[in-house]
């Protein structure tokens, strides 16, 4: 074969080209001569995850690949096209803006807001001292309260929350990881006093404490009883709640730390896999809890690099679940997600851009066959989203859906030699981490010696100094720099701490403080031993004790966790 | 500026885990020469404040996304002043709507860098404060 100089071709990929004679005919008598006349922009093209892109794809790209065994229909295995026959035709995806801010009036109001402008499912966004286990009137909360997302310290208010939310008809999903068995008990309990079946409502808990270790860091326990926690939500809900996602196995956080999109996947099926393992050992039936894993993945800037993410994605799931697992269950192997775009895209320069920038994103989701999705606000990169680019971003998806025809037809870049050959590489790339993570003893063990954490950070760092070379352009960053629009943005007041604090002191005088005492005592004692918690987690929470309590009982337990950060 | 290289706590104050800005920018800064302290996750003020003082650091970097920049960076100030370390610079890197840059510059805060910002700028920004002072 016919070797054109180094600095003109992209590097070939790791298995050999066989081009056709056409091919090469073509590099002879129209490319060489087109090079040697106006070279191009680039010695390489890469993605934005630095992995290195060819000029054209060809059959040649494809060797090995076999459309029936590879590809196949939508609706069945391997699902490379998407998890349903008729995909976004038959349903469109569900439009779930992730909102929370303030107290639970404030955001009870936006999702009402929202679901009157054609949102179709709620999404919660919690405050960091919710999501670390502390109430609102806690030291650590101080100045905290309310600003990233709702304040909740109590089923009182949770129950403000969804205040004229009919829990039976709205599906919620909840942004909640350390202390998620307790919001997610706390939202039954809500469920259960609105009447609505826990057989029948849905949604999703996040609940992935995993990727909490390695990447967004919002850990209370150490890894084996957060784990604990996570396998009796699996348990309860096989039980109780059949058509809840117990658990979101989340890459969303690992990509905005920083890392590139094959370590997303990779990271991210790997968590799955080890929350499988440990469904397993507790003694729960592969093809009866598998169903209800769900899976979230990010949108990065690059197009085509995150739509073979998406198609791999479902790709090795399907092999992990029949082969590794032994599921005889289609709904087991189909790996469904929700997809959000990315938060660390978005620039706080020329922020209207941003809305370009989601379009695109959410474009590749949607092409990618998402379930589900969330479109950032424009104003992101300075705030929380004000009611004015909230809606913009949900009319960015109603456009996609309603006005662009990309729903008309089911994968629609399904045979492309680009697609498929990137899907390939993308897939390749996952399954040489996911071994290398099987060889490290499983993701608690990778994670105890900060190996997920250090690939991500030398890929952040990587790409940062990409950025700062200019050898990434971000418009508006390091390019086509121009005066500075003013944005109005949304401001949250110190004024909801106070409130939560005077609303936790009037709960704590109006319950009864014995009944209580009594319920955080079981859970204490059920922590030390090896009963599934959630049963004594919704008796503490339906005697209106706080989430700081209920976590502080198990934390005198379980203990705490500290990593070791690595810089 | 002398040979003494400069010395910089960086930290993560508050709840919030998100540590990707603090590390890059950790790592630059040591790329660029300097010695750099990571103080971890959710450090109070006071904790921001003792390992200052414990380090004898030249410059303190925040990196806060969380909103609780208002709450947090005043009574840092006022805890530094406390030590007699009301010289060294504060910068804070993150998410800060722009009202609040004013007030932040006001209460003392040297410098607030936005997202976008290149670590060379911000590494430029140490070396000159620094070439000033001295």
């Amino acid at each position: 074969m016919s070797q054109p100089p180094k600095t003109t071709l992209p590097e070939e990929p790791l298995e050999t080209r066989n081009p056709s004679a056409r091919e090469r005919e073509w590099e002879e008598k129209t490319l060489r001569p087109s090079l040697a006349r106006s070279p191009e922009r680039k010695p390489e093209f890469t993605t934005v995850s630095g992995y290195p892109i060819r000029r054209l794809y060809t059959p040649a790209d494809l060797s090995g690949w076999d459309p029936q065994r590879d590809l196949g229909m939508p609706g069945e295995p391997p699902y490379t096209r998407g998890i349903h026959s008729t995909m976004h035709r038959g349903k469109l995806w569900t439009m779930r803006q992730f909102a929370g801010f303030g107290s639970a009036e404030d955001t009870n109001k936006r999702f009402r807001y929202l679901l009157s402008q054609g949102q179709t499912g709620l999404s919660v966004a919690f405050d960091l001292p919710t999501l670390m286990g502390y109430d609102s009137d806690h030291a650590m909360a101080e100045g905290e309260v309310g600003k990233c997302g709702v304040a909740i310290s109590s089923l009182a208010d949770m129950e403000v929350l969804f205040d004229q939310i009919p829990l039976a008809d709205v599906t919620t999903s909840m942004t909640i990881n350390s202390p998620a068995a307790v919001i997610w008990a706390m939202y039954l309990a809500v469920a259960e006093k609105q009447g609505a079946d826990w057989k029948k409502i849905s949604g999703t808990l996040q609940n992935d404490i995993l990727k909490e270790y390695i990447a967004q860091k919002e850990y209370i326990y150490p890894p084996e009883p957060s784990m604990r926690l996570v396998i009796d939500t699996f348990e309860f809900g096989v039980k109780h709640t059949p058509k809840f996602n117990v658990i979101s196995v989340s890459g969303y956080h690992i990509r905005e730390a920083g890392s590139t999109a094959i370590q997303e996947l990779a990271f991210t099926l790997r968590d799955g896999i080890e929350y499988v393992e440990w469904g397993l050992r507790r003694g729960l039936d592969i093809d009866q809890f598998v169903p209800q894993i769900s899976f979230f993945f990010n949108a990065h800037n690059d197009f085509f690099e995150e739509i073979a993410k998406y198609r791999a994605a479902r790709r090795i799931w399907y092999h992990t679940m029949r082969d590794r697992f032994g599921s005889k269950q289609a709904r087991t192997w189909a790996l469904r997600f929700h997809t959000q775009t990315a938060g660390c895209s978005l620039t706080a320069q020329q922020p209207y851009n941003n809305v370009v920038r989601t379009a695109l994103q959410a474009l590749a989701a949607v092409l990618g066959g998402t379930q589900s999705l969330h479109t950032n606000s424009l104003d992101e990169a300075w705030a929380l989203p004000t009611e004015f680019a909230a809606t913009l971003a949900l009319r960015t998806q109603q456009i996609l859906a309603h006005e662009s025809g990309v729903t008309n037809t089911v994968d629609p870049l399904g045979g492309s030699y680009f697609v498929e050959s990137l899907t390939n590489e993308v897939e390749k790339g996952a399954w040489e981490y996911i071994h290398r993570i099987d060889a490290l003893g499983g993701m608690i063990a990778a994670i105890e010696h900060g190996y997920p954490q250090r690939e991500i950070a030398e890929a952040s760092y990587q790409y940062q100094l990409a950025v700062d070379r200019k050898e990434k352009i971000i418009v508006g960053v390091n390019d086509f720099v121009s005066n500075e629009e003013t944005l109005e943005t949304l401001q949250i007041g110190e004024g909801v701490g106070a409130q939560q604090t005077e609303s936790l002191r009037k709960l704590r005088a109006e319950r009864s403080s014995a009944e209580v005492e009594r319920r955080l005592d079981a859970l204490r004692h059920a922590s030390a031993g090896s009963e599934n918690l959630m049963p004594f987690i919704y008796d503490a929470v339906k005697a209106y004790a706080t989430v700081g309590e209920i976590c502080e009982a198990m934390r005198v337990v379980f203990g705490t966790y500290e990593e070791i950060a690595i810089t | 500026m002398t040979d003494k290289k400069i010395r910089v706590l960086i930290a993560k104050p508050g709840l919030d885990g998100h540590d990707r800005g603090a590390k890059v920018i950790a790592r630059a800064l040591r790329d660029a020469g300097m010695e750099v302290i990571y103080t971890g996750l959710r450090q109070t003020p006071e904790m921001i404040a003792a390992a200052a003082a414990q380090e004898d650091v030249d410059v303190i970097g925040l990196s806060i996304l969380s909103g609780a920049h208002n709450t947090i960076c005043p009574r840092l100030v006022e805890l530094l002043r406390e030590k007699g370390m009301g010289d060294v610079p504060i910068l804070i890197g993150g998410i800060i709507p722009g009202a609040d840059i004013v007030t932040l510059k006001k209460s003392g805060i040297a410098e607030v860098f936005l997202p976008g910002t290149s670590t060379q700028d911000i590494v430029e920004f140490i070396h000159k404060m620094q070439a000033a002072k001295t």
